[in-house]
């Protein structure tokens, strides 16, 4: 058995990269960089972790390191948040396009204006179309066990896809918290040290070019491909979330639901704030009210089956978005979960509200008023609501 | 003696013609995978072999096409070879012939005109191509 330790959060992500004994960190040092590449860095620094270590001079090309290494074969390992991933923006794409199976730790924050690095969603949410495989965690422990199991996900061959394991970014990356650190023979059982030779990969002996010219007569191929791709990943990443269950016993599902059993009303959102959430619905239940909580881990690919099932006896859904589509209609998920109910035999009245901007709380009368708003039905007609000072 | 000096250029003519139908042929034999429908294609589009641009002829972008005048041309003219059409081409098409003269390799020239202008003594004139 491991042992019981007290980390940070991000160094909980840091613990879970060196584990996975990857061959190539690249991270660029700038704020907004967290303390996870800083631990990586101190690692190889003295010697416990063997990896090359690259300091390059922006997000850009902290990607692009680890798509090269990644294309000789390389475990590659890169974080970033806000600003950083924007600049990224570019490189994301081509990562997943070319199937390069990266690991990234995306801690979440706020994009400027005004100079703001606080917690929220904005950052993935502007970059959500870039084909990764998106994964939510929302403590350290569900940190360390997402970023390992990332890279089993990542490297299998019907995925080969890159992965962007999020958490908040100060709500959870400087906070100390409880974590099960396994030994690494017991990671070892359940991930290879090192990536096994993959397909495709830059060889002088035997050279492929990745990323040739993509004319208007294939590029269309390419990206139906990598959006299958994309979609059948769900199940690879169902099996090695099984796996890591059945070797350290801490079971992980796209969907995780509190007190959903015989609820009528659900919260669902994604991230650190489901921790605040669940004291509320505890809180509202209580007061007697059928209502429970679906966080959702797996945000692409999308999990539609999943919650449509998980969703079938309920007759609202309150999502909670940390990102406003500006100038769209509401929240992200608001979005996602309105397409996925429009047609549909079951139909669950969804109800939106952004809140927890520019890394302003959540607390837990944000969600009773939430949900007071809810079934007093104190809605606008677009039914989203921005928990702002002035609307609230 | 009109016959005889005409049979070597004859000959030449022919023996293009039969490099260009193997390129033809490569060519189509490597654009085969990629016109398959997307279950097909090859994986994130990658190209297995190396160096296959070469089969891909830029040629066919081009409007209009460089034509030199021999008479003009000093690599032609005299001893001491100007080259500055072979130093400016940006897509390497001009080529020294065995005679120590210039060509332009029509295959992947695009047209550009950077020769007809960079030529100090003007023997290449763009004239638009007919297709």
């Amino acid at each position: 058995m491991g042992k019981r330790i007290a980390v940070e959060d991000s160094h909980a992500a840091a613990l879970a990269v060196k584990l996975a004994n990857v061959d190539v960190v690249a991270a660029y040092p700038i704020t907004p960089q967290t303390h996870i590449v800083e631990e990586l860095s101190r690692m190889v620094a003295d010697g416990e972790l063997d990896a090359e270590y690259i300091n390059v001079e922006s997000e850009h090309s902290a990607l692009s390191a680890c798509i090269g290494a990644s294309a000789v074969g390389a475990r590659c390992f890169t974080a970033t948040a806000g600003p950083g991933l924007a600049l990224m923006h570019e490189i994301l794409f081509i990562a997943a396009g070319n199937r390069f199976p990266i690991v990234m730790a995306i801690t979440n924050r706020c994009l400027s204006p005004n100079l703001n690095i606080w917690g929220d969603q904005s950052d993935i949410m502007a970059s959500r179309d870039c084909g990764w495989i998106q994964i939510f965690a929302e403590n350290a422990q569900e940190i360390f066990d997402l970023i390992l199991s990332a890279f089993k996900i990542a490297e299998d061959n019907r995925v080969m896809l890159p992965i962007a394991v999020n958490f908040d970014g100060f709500y959870a990356t400087h906070v100390v918290e409880r974590m099960d650190l396994p030994e690494e023979r017991e990671v070892r059982r359940f991930l290879p040290p090192h990536r096994k030779k993959a397909d495709y990969r830059l060889d002088p002996d035997n050279p492929v070019t990745f990323g040739a010219i993509g004319f208007p007569s294939v590029q269309f191929e390419l990206k139906r491909q990598w959006e299958e791709a994309l979609c059948r990943s769900k199940q690879v990443i169902k099996e090695v979330w099984q796996e890591f269950d059945r070797i350290f016993g801490r079971h992980y599902e796209v969907l995780e639901l509190y007190r959903m059993e015989d609820a009528e009303i659900g919260f669902m959102l994604m991230g650190g704030s489901c921790g605040t959430c669940r004291v509320a619905v505890d809180r509202l239940r209580e007061r007697g009210f059928k209502i429970g909580m679906i966080k959702l881990r797996l945000y692409r690919p999308f999990p539609k089956e999943e919650i449509l099932e998980a969703t079938s006896k309920l007759k609202t859904l309150i999502t909670v978005d940390k990102h406003i589509c500006l100038g769209g209609l509401g929240g992200p998920l608001f979005n996602d979960l309105r397409s996925l109910f429009y047609g549909t035999p079951h139909q669950v009245d969804i109800v939106g509200f952004m809140a927890g901007i520019g890394g302003r709380d959540i607390t837990i009368e944000d969600f009773e008023r939430m949900f007071d708003r809810t079934v007093k039905r104190e809605l606008p007609p677009e039914k989203y609501v921005f928990m702002v000072r002035g609307e609230n | 003696m009109l016959r005889l000096l005409k049979r070597p250029i004859r000959l030449r003519f022919w023996g293009e013609r039969l490099v260009k139908l193997s390129l033809k042929r490569k060519q189509e034999e490597l654009e085969a995978p990629f016109k398959a429908d997307w279950k097909r294609v090859p994986h994130a589009l990658l190209i297995l072999e190396p160096a296959t641009s070469r089969y891909y002829y830029t040629g066919d972008w081009r409007t209009f096409k460089p034509v030199m005048d021999r008479n003009k041309c000093t690599a032609y003219r005299s001893p001491l070879a100007c080259l500055l059409c072979w130093v400016y081409c940006p897509e390497g098409c001009i080529y020294i012939t065995d005679g120590g003269g210039v060509d332009v390799d029509l295959n992947y020239c695009k047209g550009c005109g950077i020769c007809a202008k960079e030529c100090p003594v003007e023997a290449i004139t763009m004239m638009e191509e007919e297709k």
